[in-house]
């Protein structure tokens, strides 16, 4: 302020608006965690387990020994491109966000989040790639693209062992809300929701499997009936087509929106990511 | 003395005894392919020209029921000093029900330890895997282990 | 194709230690359809080799029955450092390599 200025005295209402605004932001956090913890897609935290723990002891070998998870080699090609300029006049990654394993720290999970500039939600994916064509001037990478799976996993093995603690902005609630809804809701010709396996028989066996909760903090994650790496959004597509619903595409909304719902769902369990699952 | 005869249900304990010993050799047979599919036996005679398969050194960790039919982790651990004068040459691991039955023929080199190796396999449905091993002095040995596997419980076009 | 040697770091001579290979590939069968319907050819890599300090270790002739992004592993004991050199090939013909030095410690 400069000292120029004499001060003076003005009546400013807009600090009674804030403290009102504040009230409101208390209470629609308040009312969020209702809504959750009575909806029946919801578990307590003492029930949440990670889905390893319904695999079996060679997947769980698998997962935790970094020396056999297959997921190291897509790690290692994203560690490679992070480091790698594409061409001589393109900046990498490194140059702005310096060594991926301290800087990264945390980063994965913060997303999905709200994009001021874009003035939409979005995911770890599109955030690599909004960064590549603002700032690299390269194309994207394609959903599920190895290049692209390389990246999303080397940036959230920076983030392994932390723990998903998702707080959903004010002006995420809406989009909350509706992944809350979809989550619950009967689709497909089987007309069952997610929360009919995920919450309600988590534990039991549906064919020859275990039904795990359906928690989002082991991925992008090497899936054995992939045969390679895998995003969240791809996991959930396959579950969609095994209840014979509507597979949704690749970076839609409403895959965004369920992707920010089971990462507050899964809140206390810590990123395994680059998982290892059946 | 007084001769005491054995009862009838000590009678039938040695019968059924004796009976047990006598399977043995239909379970040796059984390692040379007999009850497989011809396209297997040929590829069977293919690599072991023939030769007589004994039993033994072999050992074979596979979980019984498979998380999932693509990638099924299989330990062979095979008992033999590895050194110049014995080792292990070849080793071949075969899947009967899978449309190409060799999974991998892999050839080793004196490396004076024990031969433990690991690796991920394939398998096309429920069945017997099979590991043959061909020693240094051209004898032959096999053994085989059942692993379940099921398909996968949701159908993912992922 | 990225490919992984894993060896424990400084073993000391004469000790058994565990070799381990991993190496990035689909491992196409030739069975599987594209969603098109046309077939994606049959590509496995099918022969690698794996030699210390040119001494060959491991020589293999991997099938479709082998999963996908082929994992090997054994034990094998060693008296000098040097160079594990992994070299494949794969059905389209495209070669791979991988080299890792390993450093014996003397206590």
């Amino acid at each position: 302020m400069s000292a120029t200025f004499a001060p003076r005295r003005v009546w400013a209402p807009w600090r009674s608006l804030v403290v009102v605004f504040l009230w409101m932001m208390h209470l629609s956090a308040y009312t969020l965690a209702q809504a959750s913890t009575s909806s029946p897609g919801w578990l307590n935290p003492n029930e949440r387990r990670s889905g390893l723990d319904f695999k079996s002891e060679d997947l769980q070998t698998q997962q935790n020994d970094d020396a056999i998870n297959p997921a190291f080699l897509w790690v290692d090609q994203g560690a490679k491109m992070w480091s790698e300029s594409a061409t001589p006049q393109t900046p990498s990654c490194q140059s702005c966000h310096l060594h991926a394993p301290t800087s990264m720290k945390g980063v994965a999970l913060k997303y999905p989040q709200w994009d001021g500039r874009t003035k939409q939600l979005i995911n770890l994916e599109k955030q690599i790639n909004d960064c590549r064509v603002k700032k690299q001037h390269l194309k994207p990478l394609s959903y599920e693209s190895d290049e692209l799976l390389a990246l999303t996993s080397w940036i959230a093995l920076a983030s392994r062992g932390m723990k998903l603690e998702k707080n959903i902005a004010q002006n995420l609630v809406p989009a909350f809300e509706r992944g809350q809804a979809f989550y619950e809701k009967r689709i497909g010709q089987n007309n069952l929701s997610c929360a009919h396996c995920h919450t309600a028989n988590f534990g039991q066996r549906l064919g020859g499997e275990i039904i795990s909760q359906g928690q989002p903090h082991a991925y992008p994650a090497y899936r054995l009936e992939w045969q390679k790496m895998g995003s969240l959004q791809r996991r959930l597509r396959a579950c969609l087509s095994g209840v014979k619903a509507e597979i949704l595409p690749f970076g839609s909304q409403e895959l965004l929106e369920l992707e920010l719902y089971l990462n507050f769902r899964g809140q206390g369990l810590r990123l395994e990511s680059p998982g290892v699952r059946r | 003395m007084k001769t005491v005869l054995p009862s009838r249900r000590e009678l039938i304990q040695n019968a059924l005894a004796l009976l047990s010993l006598c399977a043995a050799p239909f379970r040796a047979r059984a390692q040379s392919a007999e009850g497989q599919s011809e396209e297997f036996q040929k590829l069977f005679l293919s690599l072991t020209k023939g030769a007589k398969i004994k039993e033994g050194k072999i050992q074979i960790t596979i979980p019984r029921l498979a998380d999932n039919g693509h990638s099924v982790p299989l330990k062979i651990s095979i008992d033999s000093p590895m050194s110049q004068q014995e080792h292990v040459k070849t080793l071949v691991i075969l899947s009967p029900r899978n449309p190409r039955p060799l999974v991998a023929k892999m050839n080793f080199f004196p490396m004076n330890t024990k031969l433990n190796m690991a690796t991920r396999v394939r398998l096309n449905g429920s069945q017997s895997l099979w590991v043959l091993a061909q020693m240094s002095d051209l004898s032959w040995y096999s053994q085989s282990a059942e692993v379940e596997v099921t398909e996968s419980a949701c159908l993912d076009a992922s | 194709m990225g490919a992984r040697i894993l060896i424990p770091p400084s073993p000391k001579a004469g000790d058994v230690i565990d070799v381990r290979i991993l190496i990035q590939h689909p491992m196409e069968t030739g069975f599987r359809h594209e969603l098109s319907g046309s077939v994606v050819p049959k590509n496995v890599l099918r022969e690698l080799r794996l030699d210390f300090n040119g001494l060959v270790l491991l020589d293999a002739e991997l099938g479709t029955g082998t999963a996908a992004n082929p994992f090997i592993q054994f034990q094998t004991k060693l008296f000098e450092s040097g160079w594990f050199n992994l070299r494949w090939v794969d059905d389209m013909g495209v070669q791979g390599s991988e080299r890792v030095q390993c450093f014996l410690r003397t206590s």
